[in-house]
């Protein structure tokens, strides 16, 4: 944070500031030091805040039109595809929008596991990031059911059976949450009622997101502590604003050719049949961005188990900062962590590949390698890399490498003294 | 409170810290369980306890899926061969031990909820490494009792309560 404390110009300024230090907040946020060297990973945040107000903001006016009722769900959707004006657009940019959301928010974990941004000090930022995500993984559940399409039916009642594999209770709670003996009408409603208000919550878990990032300032792409302000920093305006702005230009040509060109892709097109209680649609299959987790579910052959073991496979990230023992964030020099960032990657892929194939034959057999394999990557893989690992050498600067080429002290040094006399 | 040994003694004070937090307690946990149990099952849904079904048109082999409480049951007038390998089964063998004799009082007609045990889908009829049900979603098989035999349903399909008011009549729930 910048220790200056900061005036207003105008007189009026100045009075309202006393009063509300609102121009303050303002002012910090313009100028807050950045570091100079992040790269365009760096710039899903803002596209992710993007996400989140075109989301709150369609699901504003959809839900002007939409009727949250069993008898009228699915008739009121396609309502707003053929009768209100722009309907048709409003409920395409909705639906993926969801799938961009999620898309952005993998590729800002996975950035964050790559340069180690869940490190000390980091923690809270972090911790903060996966309650979001368990959020938006209920908020996009939820929201898919809405229409009430077969899909819709059949992957809640697939979902809220998970909780009857609790013992003892399970049976009470799942009829808890259904409001009756089976997914209906009170079902219906109570999910649209929460998916108008988990948005909210993100969004205020989005402030305190990056209230805590704000404390410690951003990591960066060589991960090492740096002073703010300081010559390895710029400020947020215009430097940092205008890249994000740039990046979010290029995410928005993605979103619109799946917009315009593509719709339906992301989706199925059993949701376009009313939801039906007496017909299971011959394959369920979650939205992509839940695949990974529903190949986990469905690889373990226990039903209790399969449930806890897809809780831990999201819940194991919050003890991250904790599993990684490594001092050194950036995976620039883990030469080893490395490697094994990139098989975890591909072992996420090939989860989320066997998720949306029938659990038999090959397709199990792998889901459950590389369910085994994403366990041990976080409880094994993680903590011995910690203290076995040879790391290279850091650098003392984030313009040290930029300006000295390598990581040689001397060099370093005489940098510094260069820019000095140049001061 | 500076003294040793004030400090371990329980007082007047500590009393009604005790007596006032308690009290708290059960006027928040007053207030809130009117907001929880509003999301169990209303009067209307509860006022839907049960069905009658004519089964007079049935022939033997055939099925007939009912709605009952918002799910489906699965009401099967099953052949002779159907019953026969049901009950040549070896209880031993059985995930879930249960003779067809308790599942099928009246050996004729199988009765029971067509919900897949493991995450509530409706199984297929007459389809299935044992000829019963099979589970399109998660692979569950299910024998002509519906009972559990290969997959990741932990249990049988569940019987109902029901009884036949005449003997065209079953009345379930």
């Amino acid at each position: 944070m910048s220790d200056h404390e900061y005036t207003p110009s105008s007189k009026f300024g100045k009075w309202f500031n006393d009063r509300l230090p609102l121009l303050t907040l303002a002012n910090h946020l313009t100028d807050y030091p950045t570091p100079k060297n992040l790269n365009y990973w760096w710039t899903f945040g803002g596209i992710l805040t993007f996400c989140l107000i075109t989301q709150i903001v369609t699901g504003l006016v959809l839900a002007m039109h939409y009727i949250a009722h069993a008898d009228m769900a699915f008739s009121s959707v396609e309502h707003i595809m053929r009768d209100v004006n722009y309907g048709w657009l409003l409920r395409y940019v909705h639906a993926n929008g969801a799938s961009m959301f999620f898309l952005a928010v993998y590729i800002h974990i996975f950035r964050s596991l790559f340069y180690g941004s869940y490190k000390s000090p980091r923690e809270i930022i972090w911790i903060l990031g996966i309650i979001i995500y368990l959020l938006m993984m209920a908020a996009a559940f939820m929201g898919y059911v809405l229409p009430w399409g077969q899909m819709s039916f059949w992957g809640a009642t697939v979902i809220t059976n998970l909780f009857s594999a609790i013992p003892l209770v399970g049976e009470s709670i799942t009829t808890w949450l259904w409001g009756g003996y089976s997914v209906d009408n009170p079902t219906l409603t109570r999910f649209f009622t929460l998916h108008y208000l988990i948005p909210f919550l993100i969004l205020g878990l989005v402030v305190l997101h990056i209230w805590a990032l704000h404390v410690p300032g951003n990591n960066n792409p060589v991960g090492i502590d740096i002073k703010k302000p300081s010559k390895d920093t710029v400020p947020f305006h215009p430097y940092i604003v205008i890249k994000d702005a740039f990046a979010l230009l290029m995410f928005c040509i993605v979103f619109a050719l799946f917009v315009f060109y593509q719709p339906n892709i992301l989706g199925h097109a059993d949701n376009y049949i009313e939801a039906d209680p007496l017909v299971t649609p011959a394959h369920i299959v979650p939205e992509w961005y839940l695949l990974p987790f529903y190949a986990i579910l469905r690889s373990v052959p226990d039903k209790l188990m399969g449930v806890v073991a897809m809780l831990s496979a999201i819940l194991i990230l919050a003890a991250l900062p904790w599993l990684d023992t490594s001092k050194v964030r950036s995976a620039v020099f883990r030469p080893l962590f490395r490697q094994f960032y990139w098989i975890l990657v591909a072992d996420v892929l090939i989860l989320g590949y066997v998720g949306a194939m029938p659990a038999e034959g090959l397709y199990l057999l792998i889901a459950r390698v590389a369910t085994a394999y994403y366990f041990a990557h976080f409880l094994i893989i993680l903590p011995v890399l910690g203290w076995k690992e040879k790391t290279t050498p850091l650098p003392l600067s984030i313009t040290e490498p930029v300006l000295g080429g390598s990581p040689n002290l001397a060099a370093a040094r005489s940098d510094e003294k260069i820019e000095k006399t140049i001061k | 409170m500076s003294d040793q040994k004030d400090e371990k003694k329980t007082n007047r004070r500590d009393f009604l810290f005790t007596a006032t937090a308690a009290a708290g307690a059960v006027g928040v946990g007053a207030a809130v369980w009117p907001l929880v149990d509003q999301m169990n099952p209303d009067a209307s849904v509860k006022a839907l306890a049960s069905t009658e079904v004519d089964v007079s048109s049935m022939q033997p082999g055939q099925s007939l899926t009912v709605l009952w409480r918002g799910k489906p049951v699965f009401i099967k007038r099953r052949t002779d061969d159907e019953i026969k390998k049901a009950r040549a089964v070896d209880i031993s063998d059985l995930k879930h031990p249960e003779k067809d004799e308790d599942r099928a009082k009246n050996p004729e007609w199988l009765v029971m909820l067509g919900i897949c045990t493991h995450l509530g889908c409706v199984p297929l009829t007459d389809k299935g490494d044992y000829d019963g049900w099979f589970c399109p979603c998660h692979g569950s098989h299910y024998d002509t009792s519906g009972r559990i035999r290969k997959g990741p349903a932990p249990t049988n399909m569940e019987i109902p309560k029901y009884e036949f008011v005449n003997t065209n009549t079953i009345k379930i729930g």
